[in-house]
């Protein structure tokens, strides 16, 4: 933050609806921020000053010492990073070669199943709960981390995606590389890839997120320790029995957000450009 | 010979995801229509057809209703309000404003975080007697409200979490709408003598229109689909005053499991979002023409 100058000084004062807009801005922003902050207090302090706001009390770490042994926090950790990489895996690879067909390709049906595909940007697997569970239970699959992550591993809004970015590729630079000799997938590889790189980054961003904060469907289809990611591992935590233990139930929720929120802090910039590429249609 | 070589790479290209898309998305949305005109089916007993007749449950079910009048209010309630203020955001911290990353980074940190968790940072927030909520309410005299315990205030609360959660998120899209659009319109603007006001509802708000369009579907579905907090903070309760449809169709399916009603429930939510798509055309045959 750069420290207002004399004459920024004497602007505000001169401008009350710019003063307003600032007052405004800050009050929103303190708002959305108080939450995190509170958070943090009753984490680092021990359980009786988790109401009471004295900046003498002492600072500690039992809270996250005692919530970490308390539930089998690692394994959730494990769980949850194996399924959003998995995810994340699979979407990259399935995204990028259908979006490569839909961009570059022409074959009888190739609109149909375009809208297919959009389809899934209004209905999402997370609302078709009842009959996926089923399908699951088929396969045999409940209570596997595969069968949460199977549904959302072809994802409409990544083939949309690319597909718009593979279209922006100039097909002249497909050409040189066909004459060179390449095959489709050393093009696809070689051409369209290494140039969709920030849009990779950006989908990848958007959809760890999702899938690290996603909690309805795991909820539904894990059952034990083995399989549960840190969202249900969370909220089963917090319901049994902490009582009112505040300060406990928010270590164990700084906790399951650190590793997003610290990323998010350290790559600002980079988070929200992710998400604003990945809003443009 | 080369244009049926074509077909069949195309083909194999997009098979894999399509294969994926249409065994946990297509295939699930027509069972969940097929399912609704069956029983549930129980142990050795299978599913029989029944007709319209879980719909005639549906009508009479005073709990639906309640739930899908809560949604509505949920729905209206949230929408407009995280819009506006999505919007207001992102004008903020699009300007010359003092502390700019900071602002930026307060509203986008909720987007972030799981709403499993942040419901659990509210939850100590409307705790009575104890919570910050009340401690202020006290500070001016004001009686210790109980406000998850009333039928009254419980909708409004978590209310409050998805508009908080949400409006930063939506923030990020004016964001990138607002730079994107040419400066030498405000240019324009400012050389004619238009005031601040002026230039916001004649020149930007109309060019964000698309995405004001974009958001507000966005949103809809949201506030379909986002039910997280409800689980941490009310369980739908009490008596059901904050329970949303997706909420009651998981109690339906996976407490009570009467599956059979759990998709005639789905197919209600489905006939929604298939609404919003409609109205998304009509909308956008409309709107897109003075982009």
């Amino acid at each position: 933050m750069s420290s207002p100058t004399s004459t920024a000084l004497a602007e505000i004062k001169l401008d009350p609806d710019r003063w307003l807009n600032i007052l405004g801005a800050w009050l929103l922003a303190l708002m959305w921020i108080l939450p995190l902050i509170y958070a943090i207090w009753t984490a680092i302090h021990p359980t009786e000053y988790s109401a009471t706001f004295d900046l003498s009390a002492p600072l500690t770490f039992e809270n996250f010492e005692r919530a970490w042994a308390a539930a089998p926090f690692a394994r959730y950790f494990l769980n949850t990073v194996l399924l959003v990489s998995s995810i994340l895996a699979a979407q990259l690879v399935l995204c990028t070669l259908a979006a490569f067909a839909f961009a570059r390709f022409e074959f009888p049906g190739k609109n149909f199943l375009f809208v297919l595909v959009l389809m899934q940007l209004l209905v999402m697997p997370d609302i078709l709960i009842v009959e996926n569970y089923r399908s699951m239970a088929k396969l045999g699959l409940i209570d596997t981390i595969t069968a949460i992550g199977l549904p959302y591993m072809a994802s409409g809004f990544g083939i949309f995606l690319l597909r718009q970015t593979f279209k922006t590729v100039p097909i002249e630079l497909e050409e040189a590389a066909r004459v060179e000799g390449a095959n489709l997938l050393q093009i696809l590889w070689k051409v369209y890839v290494p140039l969709a790189v920030p849009v990779y980054l950006a989908y990848g961003l958007v959809s760890v997120s999702h899938h690290w904060n996603n909690y309805l469907w795991p909820l539904i289809i894990t059952n034990s320790e083995e399989t549960r990611p840190l969202t249900v591992g969370l909220s089963i935590f917090a319901s049994v029995d902490q009582g009112v233990d505040w300060s406990l139930i928010n270590a164990a929720t700084l906790m399951t957000s650190a590793p997003l929120l610290v990323a998010f802090l350290l790559f600002q910039r980079q988070f929200v450009q992710s998400f604003m590429r990945s809003g443009i249609k | 010979m080369l244009q049926n070589r074509m077909w069949l790479y195309g083909w194999l290209l997009v098979s894999p995801a399509l294969i994926l898309l249409f065994a946990f998305t297509h295939y699930p949305t027509i069972a969940t229509l097929w399912s609704s005109f069956f029983t549930t089916p129980k142990g050795c007993r299978e599913a029989s057809f029944v007709g319209l007749e879980n719909y005639q449950r549906l009508l009479e079910d005073d709990v639906f209703w309640q739930v899908l009048g809560n949604n509505s209010i949920y729905a209206i309630g949230t929408i407009p309000l995280s819009i506006l203020l999505a919007l207001s955001m992102a004008l903020w911290v699009n300007g010359k404003i003092q502390g700019r990353a900071f602002l930026r980074m307060a509203y986008f940190t909720p987007t972030v975080l799981p709403l499993i968790a942040v419901a659990n940072i509210w939850m100590f927030f409307y705790t009575p007697g104890f919570g910050l909520i009340d401690s202020i309410q006290g500070a001016f005299g004001l009686p210790s409200q109980n406000w998850l315990g009333s039928p009254d205030t419980v909708l409004y609360a978590v209310m409050a979490v998805a508009i908080w959660k949400e409006a930063g998120f939506f923030m990020i899209f004016y964001l990138a709408a607002l730079q994107a659009l040419p400066p030498s319109l405000h240019e324009a603007g400012r050389i004619e003598g238009a005031g601040r006001w002026y230039m916001f509802w004649k020149i930007t708000f109309p060019l964000l229109m698309p995405t004001t369009l974009f958001v507000s579907i966005n949103a809809v579905i949201n506030s379909f689909r986002l039910i997280d907090h409800i689980f941490v903070m009310t369980n739908g309760g009490p008596d059901n005053a904050s329970s949303l449809l997706l909420f009651y169709i998981y109690e339906t399916a996976f407490r009570f499991w009467d599956t059979a009603y759990g998709a005639t429930l789905t197919a209600v939510l489905l006939v929604i979002l298939g609404a919003v798509a409609i109205g998304q055309f009509y909308f956008m045959d409309r709107k897109v023409h003075y982009q």
